[in-house]
């Protein structure tokens, strides 16, 4: 018993020593970082892209083979990583700080839980571009410029264009409950669509689960003439489960892939917001060559919009080659 | 004088007191298959990247093993005593959410959310162990229940309360800079920045490897784990010992919640979900038993050691991240069947 004591009394006191070599991590508004750190600019140039997407994600997907494509014509080695848990998400960007990578693409999907390992990357002198989500926090971190859809917009655009088509009852269909950015493409939806809106939270994980709770709401409620998908799985079980009920609505959604090409085509879905995400990994690899090579920035301090981009009918026979190829 | 008696079979002396060769000796010890894997994976990653060894390589090994650790500790000592728990990954968010609401939405000071949502995990590990004493239904189907429970209260409450499926904002609540210089704050040593989560995954793997192995109620464990009807028979309290390891469990859940809610300063609804099955992995891979009653809490941390330096080493090596979970399967399947074949061993050695 006696050696257990001193034992923990040993650990006690690395601990208090330990902790006396501490520093807390800043609270509110830190200063701007420290501009003086000089980036590591030499050799060939090496950019991390991190997103939040899970892997095997068709939508990220194609940003991975923009970037992997503007890496391959600009000469750029790009790699490509991503966790869809915020915290892992941190690491990823830390271990890139580690490696002394000479740019950063990161998709901020939970702005303040990156907030540090960002920061720390802008400290380290790495140059930052934000992509698809965090467009509000991007300029305050010390990224470079952000380049995405902005979510509201895009949502008011699908919602306006609803409207336009004689929609009167909304059904906006959320499928990743922790995403910010689907919540504000339903309450834009909601602000452009006008008439009377409500939103559904399905499991984009379990597909026969998303098309029966599509199908039990629009069953509940037959005055629903429109279900807005926020992404091209959850849109092809939508229309599967609205067909086995006959209801009235019909689908319109976010994000292509060669089903939705399909559906639009056959006139089952009635268009697709393309944010374009093939210019969310394409466009920052161009943007952090420029600054590498001629310190350009490219913004002027505003987002770059990639989107969004309504495909209707009449744009699919343009387009469906490059779904198929999975740059578009 | 006379001649003196032959000795007694000097050369086989009797089993039960005889001291077993070191090899033998170690054999034995539930968390040195892992410490072969972690020494495995170390001497890989260290020859095959160049940042692995850097301070900044291995803060952030470190940093990834550190609140995976502090999980794969409670959940082994729980696996010890013969339980599981699947609502682990959960209850990181729900801790850190029940913080984060009450902080930002009430205006309560950090440190007393910090204590309100202790006793929240501390109320939902003794309710968990409550009713599979009650009940002597499996944990695996209470705990799945707890699991499912606490996710749509996190989304459902979450929603309800701040409108959107995060609470963030946490930097500016009172108490924040004491309570993140506690559970968030960075040591520099030699010029690398530390997390204090590795402090916090050392301390509490030493003190629940002291609980086990050195106290009275370390053997209560073993002994419910192995056999809760001979374990009562010789008098543990088999009912007291279980909650309190739910309740060791949801502590386990507790602090690292708070760590990620106060560096990460927001909680995302969905946070956690699915990281109670790393943890069991974890605890696996450093020598726990599925069955229960044999373990180590050591081990565990060491199994998490592992799995963190093989997540950041990957990346070090700039591999393809698509296969990434290919490789981490193969790597866990691999200390399972070390471990595996050296337990087979050391129940050898010990007969």
């Amino acid at each position: 018993m006696r050696s257990c004591r001193w034992r923990a009394a040993g650990l006690l006191a690395t601990g208090a020593l330990l902790l006396s070599a501490c520093t807390g991590p800043k609270a509110a508004e830190p200063g701007a970082p420290d501009a003086g750190a000089a980036p590591v600019l030499d050799g060939p140039l090496r950019v991390a892209v991190i997103s939040h997407g899970t892997a095997g994600d068709a939508f990220w997907n194609v940003v991975k083979n923009g970037a992997e494509e503007a890496g391959r014509q600009l000469d750029v080695q790009v790699e490509y990583q991503s966790d869809g848990d915020p915290g892992r998400q941190a690491k990823l960007i830390d271990n890139a700080v580690a490696q002394r990578v000479g740019g950063l693409v990161v998709s901020m999907a939970n702005p303040q839980a990156l907030r540090p390992s960002v920061e720390n990357a802008v400290r380290a002198g790495i140059p930052v571009i934000t992509i698809n989500s965090g467009e509000q926090q991007s300029a305050e971190y010390g990224a470079l410029t952000h380049v995405g859809q902005n979510e509201s917009l895009a949502g008011e655009r699908a919602g306006e264009r609803l409207a336009e088509l004689g929609k009167t009852k909304l059904l906006c269909v959320i499928h990743e409950a922790g995403n910010v950015g689907q919540a504000q493409r339903c309450s834009g939806a909601e602000k452009g669509f006008a008439g009377s809106t409500s939103t559904l939270q399905v499991d984009i994980n379990n597909p026969a689960d998303v098309q029966a709770r599509i199908r039990g709401a629009v069953q509940a409620d037959g005055s629903i003439d429109a279900v807005l998908a926020l992404n091209s799985q959850v849109a092809a079980n939508a229309v599967g489960g609205i067909e086995q009920v006959g209801s009235p609505a019909e689908v319109a959604t976010f994000d292509l892939n060669s089903d939705v090409v399909a559906a639009i085509r056959a006139g089952d879905v009635l268009f697709a917001v393309d944010q374009q995400q093939y210019e969310q990994g394409y466009l920052p690899v161009v943007f952090l060559k420029l600054y590498h090579d001629n310190a350009n920035v490219v913004g002027g301090g505003k987002p770059v919009l990639t989107g969004p981009d309504l495909v209707e009918k009449g744009d699919i026979a343009r387009i469906a080659d490059y779904v198929e190829r999975g740059t578009r | 004088m006379s001649t003196p008696a032959p000795p007694l079979t000097p050369a086989e002396p009797d089993e039960r007191i005889a001291k077993p060769r070191l090899a033998d000796r170690l054999i034995v010890r539930p968390e040195i298959g892992a410490l072969l894997g972690a020494a495995v994976v170390f001497l890989f990653f260290s020859v095959s990247t160049e940042q692995f060894l850097t301070g900044d390589g291995v803060a952030t090994w470190l940093d990834d093993a550190s609140t995976l650790g502090i999980m794969a500790v409670g959940v082994a000592m729980l696996m010890i005593g013969g339980e599981f728990d699947l609502s682990t990954g959960v209850m990181t968010a729900s801790t850190a959410l029940v913080t984060a609401t009450l902080a930002t939405q009430a205006g309560w000071n950090v440190w007393l959310a910090l204590l309100a949502s202790l006793a929240f995990a501390m109320l939902v590990g003794a309710f968990n162990g409550w009713l599979v004493m009650r009940t002597g239904l499996h944990s695996f189907i209470i705990t799945l229940g707890t699991f499912l429970a606490l996710q749509g209260l996190n989304l459902g409450v979450t929603n309800l309360v701040t409108g959107t499926v995060q609470v963030s904002g946490m930097r500016s609540t009172d108490g924040y800079e004491s309570a993140g210089f506690v559970f968030a704050s960075t040591m520099n040593i030699g010029g690398t920045e530390f997390q204090v989560s590795i402090l916090w995954w050392i301390c509490f793997a030493a003190a629940a490897a002291l609980l086990l192995v050195r106290t009275r109620f370390g053997n209560w464990i073993f002994a419910v784990g192995g056999s809760p009807v001979s374990a009562r028979a010789v008098g543990v309290p088999v009912i007291r010992t279980k909650i309190s390891l739910f309740m060791l469990t949801a502590f386990a859940g507790w602090l690292v919640g708070s760590i990620n809610v106060l560096r990460f300063a927001s909680v995302q609804a969905n946070q956690g979900i699915g990281l109670e099955l790393q943890f069991i992995v974890a605890a696996v891979v450093g020598g726990c038993l599925l069955t229960g009653g044999f373990g180590s809490a050591i081990g565990a941390a060491i199994g998490a050691l592992i799995f963190g330096m093989a997540r950041q080493g990957i990346v070090f090596a700039r591999w393809d991240s698509d296969w990434f979970m290919l490789f981490l399967g193969a790597l866990l399947l691999a200390a399972v069947l070390v471990n595996n074949t050296l337990r087979r061993r050391a129940e050898r050695v010990r007969r």
